[in-house]
């Protein structure tokens, strides 16, 4: 049965009866149970173009439904629900609905890039990924994944400061991610990288913490980076239906830091 | 010992333009320290690319992939324009692909040509032209530099007896069409099988392991934010290669060594898997190779503690 239609046979799709006679006829066991019918009819016809509008989305079109990237991923290796060709003919086909159901774990792909490694048609599926994380999270359909979260943070500082600091970096995003910065591991991993570190090495480390590296006569760079960003954020937002942009900076909504707060 | 010129004829690559990136000034600072002594152990010149700025890395890309090839471009134009070089090397996997792949958008797409101009021009520096520079990893710098013939002469402490399981992770060898000299026959790296860093560190005399998942995901892109994937996918790669017998896994990407690092430990207490491969980077292992000491590679500076390991093994 190809995967668009194994939505058919979902409990709440079945139609099971116990006892069953047809014509007279006992039928109960495996005769008694029946697919019911379904029409679609809730289609998003906008749902593809959306997505293209979206840095990453812009090659979705070429898909000619290998599964290639599917067979290659290295997410799907580890959870079979994680199937790129599908999202990509649930887009195409504007089937937001189904799309939907697979909201919380689009946002997991790892970038490792052997899907855009074999399409052979250059649709480039981890960009799609991307581009739909994106699109449910502008749609308010999930909200700001811990990932999006992280690229942020980062982001911010590169445009800041033309560098980053990563532990300025990882600080930053435990914060704004509302998880505690204290984690065992990574504790117990700081006890291990400190244990052959020289005094002097650690004194250099702690004064780069403090001294943010930067990259000097970055202000023109900042400028024209924020001024295009803006424009880019706009330019999707309206692409979406959306209002104008609220900025990279905006800091991440409450039921955002409520939610990562239940995770832990 | 180093004042031995590289014998091999190959002086393209003995002065390059040095782009360490954001890692190896942080958590990647062995890598850097590493690389750095290796060149000068070599004789080979490394120039740090003047006020150099981010490549834009993964996260940049996700806010906007034209804005990463601006970054990326700023860093070549910088080397061409400024210090007249024409060889860029990039330790750093993520940084190396960002630059080949800035090279390539350049070169193929007249959007991001646009913007490129646009930024650059607006930023105030020279606009850099598709083919100033060619960018180069650490590997294709010793490989091309030096080789395997050149390191054999050079070899102080050999590594036999090490068993070694190279590890090359995503951004060295994918997606293909950003690395056009790669798969192009003998000589040339393979995307689906590299071998550079097994080249090498054969040469030095290490024995490298059968490791099926050289080119494997760490799942660095969300080593923080999904941790428990990262994690799986580390503890994958750890026991295969334990599996195939390695003793280390050498590296060559700051992002995958502390991934496998921290993921190493994490695995301990979420899946109560325990492993002893110590991963350690190739520039690490040749410089000890060469006779340089534990701590001016680095090796201090790794969270995966492999002090003892190099002492048993006679590198220290």
């Amino acid at each position: 049965m190809p995967i668009h239609e194994k939505s058919l046979i979902r409990p709440e799709n079945l139609a099971v009866h116990e006892h069953l006679e047809i014509e007279g006829i006992d039928v109960s066991g495996h005769w008694s149970t029946f697919i019911g019918s379904r029409v679609v009819t809730d289609y998003n016809e906008a749902l593809e173009e959306e997505i293209a509008a979206l840095p990453g989305g812009e090659f979705i079109h070429r898909c000619w439904q290998c599964g290639s990237c599917t067979n290659s991923c290295t997410v799907n290796a580890l959870n079979p629900d994680f199937n790129p060709r599908y999202w990509i003919y649930l887009i195409r086909t504007g089937m937001e609905a189904e799309l939907l159901r697979d909201k919380d774990i689009i946002w997991q792909c790892v970038s490792c890039h052997k899907c855009t490694h074999v399409c052979p048609r250059d649709v480039v599926p981890e960009g799609v990924m991307k581009a739909t994380a994106h699109w449910l999270e502008l749609k308010g359909h999930t909200p700001k994944s811990r990932s999006m979260i992280f690229d942020e943070v980062f982001s911010e500082q590169v445009f800041q400061t033309g560098k980053i600091e990563d532990g300025r970096v990882i600080m930053r995003f435990f914060k704004r991610s509302g998880q505690a910065l204290l984690q065992p591991w990574l504790v117990e991993m700081a006890r291990r990288m400190l244990r052959n570190l020289p005094l002097g090495l650690m004194t250099r480390m702690g004064l780069a913490s403090l001294i943010k590296p930067r990259t000097s006569g970055w202000g023109d760079a900042r400028a024209a980076i924020r001024e295009y960003v803006d424009e880019r954020q706009a330019h999707h937002r309206k692409a979406l239906g959306l209002d104008a942009s609220p900025g990279l900076d905006a800091s991440p909504r409450l039921d955002d830091l409520v939610q990562a707060a239940k995770e832990i | 010992m180093s004042d031995k010129q590289p014998k091999s004829g190959k002086q393209k690559y003995a002065e390059v333009a040095y782009y360490p990136g954001c890692a190896l000034e942080g958590t990647g600072h062995a890598y850097n320290r590493s690389t750095k002594a290796l060149g000068k152990a070599l004789g080979l010149k490394l120039k740090e690319v003047e006020n150099w700025n981010c490549c834009g890395a993964m996260e940049v890309k996700n806010i906007d992939p034209k804005l990463q090839t601006y970054l990326s471009s700023r860093v070549m134009s910088i080397a061409a324009n400024k210090m007249k070089m024409d060889t860029v090397m990039a330790p750093c996997n993520g940084c190396y692909h960002n630059l080949k792949k800035a090279e390539y958008e350049l070169s193929s797409d007249e959007k991001s040509r646009e913007v490129v101009e646009r930024l650059s021009q607006k930023a105030g520096h020279a606009t850099y032209q598709v083919g100033q520079v060619e960018t180069i990893h650490a590997l294709d710098w010793i490989k091309e530099a030096i080789g395997e013939d050149g390191l054999r002469e050079r070899v102080k402490n050999s590594l036999q007896g090490i068993r070694i399981a190279n590890y090359y992770g995503c951004m060295y060898t994918r997606p293909r069409h950003i690395f056009p000299e790669k798969d192009q026959g003998p000589g040339s790296e393979s995307t689906s099988k590299p071998h550079f860093m097994d080249d090498l560190l054969e040469a030095a005399g290490a024995e490298n392991v059968d490791f099926p998942l050289k080119t494997a995901c760490c799942g660095g892109a969300h080593t923080l934010s999904d941790s428990d994937t990262s994690t799986r996918l580390v503890a994958n790669i750890l026991q295969a290669a334990e599996a195939a017998g390695a003793e280390v896994i050498a590296t060559e990407c700051p992002t995958c060594h502390s991934g496998l690092e921290m993921h190493q430990i994490r695995a301990e207490s979420t899946l109560g898997l325990k492993t002893h491969v110590k991963i350690i980077y190739f520039t690490q292992l040749l410089g000890l190779a060469l006779g340089l000491k534990p701590k001016a590679v680095g090796l201090h500076e790794n969270v995966s503690d492999s002090f003892a390991f190099v002492k048993e093994k006679g590198l220290a």
